[in-house]
């Protein structure tokens, strides 16, 4: 019996042991989730978290090519000449520019007083050094293609450097958003990124992040208001979502509709166009798909309003060719034509006349790392299954997307997004007959000599007509199935004021600020 | 003492055997009912039914797209069950034939066999199923092509160390002195003596297969949309975790049954043997 | 000394045959390594460029053997994704170097965590339980729970089952939503850099760690249970009664520390498996560790660190397989070598 209460005792202590140190660990826990949570509101006011989508691909400005890298090197580099809010070019480096009549000759006016992060001031050495090391004039590879048409850059004083290009186009002076660096600075080991722009770089780590500090020099006077921007790569948007609520970030601009719905109470959310023309886009090069009538009863097929619904919350702007909304001027409205609901009695007519009455098989490869996309492939499914073509998702790494379906055109119909810079030409000249980025291997001799005579003309009016008679081919001829210009979900922080909203890709931390 | 007896008679086993195969039972047969036939349809979508709760018309709530997440479940288990089935059927007889070879006649192709399946231990089989899948490309065959392969290793050595021990037994030796044919030792009368630990084993590998798959799928790299499978399912509700929780419950809650069910199954096996042969 | 060197040998050979396997699976894959670094839009000329500064216009003999020249001189190579500056991109050794920290932390939290709660719990329970030959050892335990013991040991039994039933994913998802949302412990997403705030980092860890640490110390606590009753039931113990020795010096000095030595060679392969890669606990929970890396530079075809990375994962596991063992010698040396 003694034996008995005796460990009865000890194993008791044991279970109190255990028990214990669970409520410490507990503690612990708590603790520690409350610090950081005091962390973020606690933590000086000029310091902003923003989530971004994707690592980096490169820290060097000219060779960076993806759009979330450059919306981030925004706040570090700046060009010549950079777009604001409206998608208009206003003056950064330079001050002011001229172009000759020809069109071949351009001259840019540096501006007094901006100084590199380094504290050395822009010379036209600097603005030489950059344009010809994008345009492959110091080494032979041009590293943005636009400006490979830059023949020389001339020295003409201190402030002033010449542009000579080799053929006269209304929307190179867009290319001149390219970054100025200090003369050098591409070649030299060791470089930490030196630029303009309103934020210095101080560190990046991979899968992580990258952090910036304001710049006390910038020429642009109060500018920027924050001290220091984290740019914090986030996982996924799940993840975007529950840092938003923890507080953790201030700012992300990729949600879905519905992750936006739910912080409509305890953040700003915003909607924006985005700068993305989502398609379904189809091989012209492959049977079925060859002939135009099985296109055209695809895109009748498709309830494009019902695929915003679903996984854009109808926020999203729906179109018929490959031309952006907000790109006012050039853009026409051509959802007439399919209409934007289905019209299924239609869309099996024209595949009866076609010979496939009874449809076919359909294999859709999606990239797997846009869950935008492959949620629009479940809905494009089962939109098809109606006219009886049984289509399949083929699910794809990026990598494996860009190789043989960018690249190698080995594919069917593929549901992607093409994103565009702020030249209407950009969309449409990539469906040019021999185009290297034609890969709808869409083949029209009208659309090639009209897109030739939009490239020639100096005159904007006239170009605009061209560019919506080259729309309409591209939608008269079913070149793919274009369904909406996805918006941007973002939500800010209810006390972070000042955030701008850009036509294409840029997070501009600089005019941000924390409301009292 | 008396008490502590009846742990390792009959009594016991009875009771993990039972409620494994209650479990397992109705998985397996709503999962294969889910094959032909569901209440509705698993890909219809309805704008006006995102995201109800659970109710009686609709006994799991709906998702995203407003699809019956019970309809979705039973073909998703369907689905995982079937792949879990040719995995194990694949990996099993493979391992059983490398495992008997090796064991009973050793020597070079032992050693191979073994620092190959050596090799593939050190890999965790994720990675080694990330790697098949990112040559092969992702759906239903390569799913089980990749598992099928990556859990050779682990019948394989439980099958070989079953035939390194039996096959010094006095009853082999006897059948060997006798001229019994090499295939007949190996086959009748050493294979039906593994059964038991065998048995065990690919109840352990039915669960791996199950949680291997859904694992898959839940990275995005097995069964594709729209089919229905829980790992799927489970990532695509993460986003809705506050909003819809039921939609990450419900083929969550169905792996965990299916996996305890052939883990109590398994449990049962083993007692049962413990209990037969000690 | 023959079976050190024996062991070395088939170490070697082993990850020899792993590179090599490596090597040839990502020369099957699809997608090219410039293309997915470069995307869609840059200049013909740059992507030659780079094709030239990786070295991948060389047949790929060559480049596996520049690869493992390299390696074997201690130079692990750089990174085809990440860049270091503008200019450099970042050195394998250093990326490795800065990700496992995280990994190495998660495997001991989770570990402490699987210890701290398995043993006691494992010890408790085969109490409750009560072994066949030591009936007086818990007779005090099972009085003093009385009826609700019973309860207890079959409400365990089946716990664990659950425990070890639940894919790491949907426990990720479960420790996010109870703890994260529902409580507010820890803010989802919300990871700490271990140089910036150390304690912070900690404490994010605690959640990741506790999704790893329950179905391992359901199978811990079982394991312990069990070989405490197998050893409670052995002759030694009968002996050591009958000797009239105090039932803890028998439960704690014989018993624990008897039925402990299998355990901890159990925990020594669950240190194994966690450090070679909790790749989707990493993923659940938004953690840099060599998991997440593993899994970003595969799907960026990211050769360089994906080899290494794979290199350092069957290492661990094949070391920490051979440390057991060794255990295994020292505490049985009727194990001949083979």
């Amino acid at each position: 019996m003694k034996r008995g209460f005796h460990m009865k005792k000890k194993l008791c202590g044991l279970l109190f042991t255990a028990l214990l140190t669970m409520a410490v660990l507990g503690g612990c826990a708590d603790g520690t989730g409350e610090s950081s949570g005091d962390n973020s509101s606690g933590e000086p006011k000029g310091s902003i978290v923003v989530g971004i989508q994707q690592d980096i691909d490169s820290l060097d400005p000219h060779k960076a090519t993806a759009a979330g890298t450059k919306e981030i090197l925004f706040n570090i580099f700046e060009g010549l000449v950079k777009p604001d809010e409206n998608g208009n070019l206003i003056g950064a480096v330079a001050s002011d520019y001229t172009i000759s009549q020809d069109g071949l000759v351009y001259t840019f006016t540096l501006r007094e007083n901006v100084k590199f992060h380094n504290g050395n001031a822009v010379t036209a050495e600097d603005v030489k050094y950059s344009l010809e090391r994008v345009s492959g004039l110091l080494d032979g590879t041009p590293l943005i293609s636009t400006l490979s048409a830059i023949q020389s850059v001339d020295i003409v004083d201190e402030k002033t450097v010449q542009v000579t290009v080799g053929s006269a186009n209304t929307e190179l002076i867009y290319s001149f958003v390219a970054s100025i660096i200090p003369a050098g600075s591409g070649e030299s080991a060791e470089a930490n990124p030196v630029g303009t722009g309103p934020f210095s770089f101080v560190s990046y780590k991979p899968l992580e992040g990258i952090v910036l500090a304001k710049f006390a020099d910038y020429w642009q006077e109060g500018l920027p208001q924050v001290d220091e921007v984290n740019f914090k790569i986030v996982n996924s948007a799940d993840t975007a979502l529950m840092e938003l609520q923890g507080g953790t970030i201030d700012l992300y601009a990729y949600l879905t509709d519905s992750q936006a719905q739910a912080l409509k109470n305890s953040h700003q959310v915003i909607a924006s166009p985005s700068n993305v023309v989502q398609a379904l886009f189809l091989n012209n090069a492959v049977a079925p798909l060859d002939d135009v009538r099985v296109r055209q009863a695809i895109l009748y097929a498709l309830d494009k309003e019902q695929i915003n619904d679903f996984v854009g919350g109808g926020a999203g702007t729906l179109i018929s060719s490959a031309m952006l909304p907000t790109l006012k001027e050039n853009y026409v409205d051509l959802n007439d034509t399919y209409g934007t609901t289905a019209n299924v009695e239609k869309a099996k007519e024209l595949l009866a006349d076609a010979g496939y009455a009874d449809g076919f098989d359909l294999e859709i490869a999606i990239p797997s790392n846009y869950e935008f996309h492959m949620q629009t492939g479940e809905v494009v499914v089962e939109q098809l299954k109606a006219v009886g073509i049984n289509a399949t998702i083929q699910a794809m790494e990026w990598g494996t997307w860009l190789d043989e379906v960018y690249n190698g055109r080995k594919y069917t119909a593929t549901i992607s997004g093409i994103t565009c810079d702020m030249t209407p030409g950009y969309l449409l000249n990539r469906f040019q007959t021999t185009s290297k980025k034609n890969f709808i291997n869409f083949a029209n001799e009208a659309y090639d000599a009209l897109y030739l005579k939009a490239q020639e003309t100096l005159d904007l009016t006239e170009k605009a007509e061209y560019y919506k008679q080259l729309q309409k081919i591209l939608c008269d001829e079913a070149g793919s199935a274009f369904l909406q210009v996805p918006a941007n979900m973002t939500a800010i922080n209810k006390d972070l004021m000042g955030y701008k909203f850009y036509p294409v890709y840029v997070q501009d931390m600089s005019t941000v600020y924390f409301q009292k | 003492m008396i008490r502590s007896k009846e742990g390792m008679s009959n009594g016991k086993w009875n009771k993990y055997f039972v409620a494994g195969l209650v479990m397992t039972g109705f998985a397996i047969v709503l999962g294969i009912v889910g094959i032909f036939w569901t209440p509705y349809s698993t890909t219809e979508m309805s704008a006006a039914e995102k995201f109800a709760g659970p109710s009686l018309g609709h006994l799991f709530g709906t998702d995203n797209f407003g699809r019956d997440i019970f309809s979705r479940v039973m073909q998703g288990l369907g689905t995982t069950i079937s792949i879990s089935s040719l995995v194990v059927l694949f990996s099993g007889s493979v391992g059983i034939l490398l495992g008997a070879v090796t064991g009973y006649f050793g020597g070079l192709l032992d050693e191979a066999v073994m620092r190959v399946t050596d090799a593939l231990n050190g890999f965790p089989s994720i990675l080694l199923t990330l790697v098949i899948i990112s040559v092969l490309g992702s759906g239903k065959q390569n799913v089980i092509i990749s598992l099928g392969l990556v859990f050779v290793p682990s019948y394989v050595r439980i099958v070989r160390s079953e035939f390194i021990r039996l096959r010094d037994m006095d009853y082999i030796r006897r059948a060997r002195l006798m001229g019994v044919g090499k295939l007949r030792i190996l086959f009748v009368h050493i294979l039906p003596n593994i059964f038991s630990v065998f048995w065990v084993s690919v109840m352990i590998g039915f669960n791996n297969a199950i949680l291997a798959e859904s694992g898959m799928s839940y990275l995005g790299i097995g069964v594709q949309p729209p089919d229905a499978s829980l790992g799927k399912m489970l990532s695509d509700a993460q986003g809705y975790l506050q909003s819809a929780p039921w939609y990450a419950l419900a083929p969550g809650l169905t792996i965990v049954w299916v996996v305890l069910g052939f883990s109590l199954f398994g449990e049962g096996i083993r007692r049962w043997s413990v209990s037969r042969n000690g | 000394m023959k079976y050190f060197g024996k062991k070395l040998i088939t170490l070697i050979m082993t990850l020899f045959l792993v590179s090599v396997a490596a090597f040839l699976a990502f020369q099957m894959i699809p997608g090219d390594v410039v293309t997915s670094i470069l995307g869609t839009e840059a200049t013909p000329e740059r992507e030659e460029q780079l094709r030239e500064e990786l070295g991948l216009n060389d047949p790929p003999a060559v480049r596996y053997f520049h690869w493992i020249a390299g390696v074997l001189q201690g130079d692990l190579g750089v990174s085809y994704r990440y860049s270091k500056n503008m200019n450099e991109m970042m050195p394998v050794a250093e990326l490795i170097g800065d990700k496992l920290p995280v990994t190495l932390w998660l495997a001991l939290v989770a570990l402490v965590l699987i210890i701290v709660v398995s043993i006691p719990l494992g010890v408790l329970w085969a109490g409750l339980s009560g072994g066949t030959h030591a009936v007086q050892t818990s007779e005090g335990v099972r009085r003093w729970f009385g009826r609700a013991g019973h309860i207890l040991d079959a409400a365990l039994g089946v716990m664990t089952q659950a425990a070890m039933a639940v894919p790491s994913f949907f426990l990720g998802i479960l420790v996010t939503y109870f703890f994260g949302i529902v409580l507010g412990l820890f803010a989802p997403g919300g990871y700490v850099g271990y140089e910036e705030n150390f304690l912070g980092f900690l404490g994010y860890l605690v959640f990741p760690a506790l999704s790893i640490a329950i179905p391992k110390i359901a199978m811990t606590a079982r394991f312990l249970r069990n070989s405490m009753l197998t050893e409670l039931s052995s002759d030694y113990v009968r002996t050591a009664y009958s000797k009239g020795s105090g039932k803890h010096r028998v439960m704690y000095g014989h018993v624990l520390r008897n039925a402990m030595m299998p355990v901890v060679t159990f925990l020594g392969m669950i240190v194994a498996e966690i450090v070679a890669g909790s790749i989707v606990v990493e993923q659940v929970f938004g953690l840099p560790g060599i998991g997440r890396l593993l899994i970003s530079s595969i799907s960026t075809r990211d050769f360089p660190v994906v080899e290494i990375l794979i290199l350092y994962i069957t290492f661990v596991v094949i070391f920490v397989y051979f440390l057991v063992d060794i255990l295994y010698r020292v505490i049985d040396p009727r194990i001949s070598g083979t």
